[in-house]
């Protein structure tokens, strides 16, 4: 009995392991574009992954064909959304003049490749308002390519 | 409904996909360590659970085997009445 759980032990690290050297770094990069921290220090983004992955690990054997690196991706934006208030005043990072909102939805359609009603669900949203916060992130990725020097452009809240 | 145009949305998927940070070695471990850690709480969790009720049911069991729970005892509710 003992034994047997071992073997499952074993076989359940190695298998995570594999896993985590395929996908770590994809994660990590969403990750970090979620807490819109520059590339070469972004020790939230770490830690959010790494939260994420300790869960996806605890759930391994439980998982039963559902793919890996969708549910370690679910923990890591369900984590992100809970505390978002955290990551609101990050800067130096590519998106850090959205809003973790507005991060989301770009991260998951753009970067991820998530379809648009599989993004409305994971966030809770309606797919129309997934729609609508995508242009309004779009645009303001690309206005920001071409900024007035000088001048520290603020968000404007929308109602 | 209005959309991005293709143009608009590869810019914005060229700007996403910049430079990657890299993945710590340790990382895996420790996430590794974590869901381990994890995974013992939540087995030793449901093992005190489980403690806890087969404990109950014995103390049940033995109580009702000592008083002789099952025994109707004879009424004795009303007292000897002589003195007419």
């Amino acid at each position: 009995m003992r034994q047997r759980r071992s073997a499952q032990q074993r076989r359940r690290a190695l298998e995570f392991e594999t896993f985590c050297a395929g996908a770590a770094g994809r994660l990590l990069h969403a990750a970090q574009l979620l807490t819109a921290e520059p590339p070469d220090a972004a020790p939230q983004a770490e830690r959010l992954l790494t939260r994420a992955l300790a869960r996806t690990y605890a759930r391994w054997d439980r998982l039963r064909g559902e793919d890996p690196y969708e549910a370690a991706r679910q923990q890591l934006i369900s984590r992100f959304a809970q505390t978002a208030w955290r990551y609101r005043r990050t800067s130096g990072g590519l998106l850090d003049r959205l809003s973790p909102q507005e991060r989301l939805v770009l991260v998951l359609r753009m970067s991820e490749g998530v379809a648009e009603e599989q993004t409305a669900a994971a966030l809770g949203l309606p797919p129309e308002r997934v729609h609508q916060i995508l242009l309004r992130a779009s645009a303001a990725m690309l206005s920001r390519q071409t900024p007035a020097p000088g001048r520290p452009r603020r968000e404007v809240a929308t109602p | 409904m209005i959309s991005i145009t293709a143009r608009k949305e590869q810019a914005v998927r060229d700007l996403l996909d910049g430079p990657h940070p890299a993945v710590p070695p340790q990382l895996t471990q420790l996430a590794a360590a974590r869901g381990r850690r994890m995974l013992r709480r939540r087995t030793a969790l449901r093992s005190g659970v489980w403690l806890l009720l087969v404990a109950a049911l014995t103390a049940l069991t033995v109580w009702a085997a000592v008083s002789g729970a099952w025994v109707d005892h004879p009424a004795q509710t009303t007292p000897d009445f002589d003195g007419w």
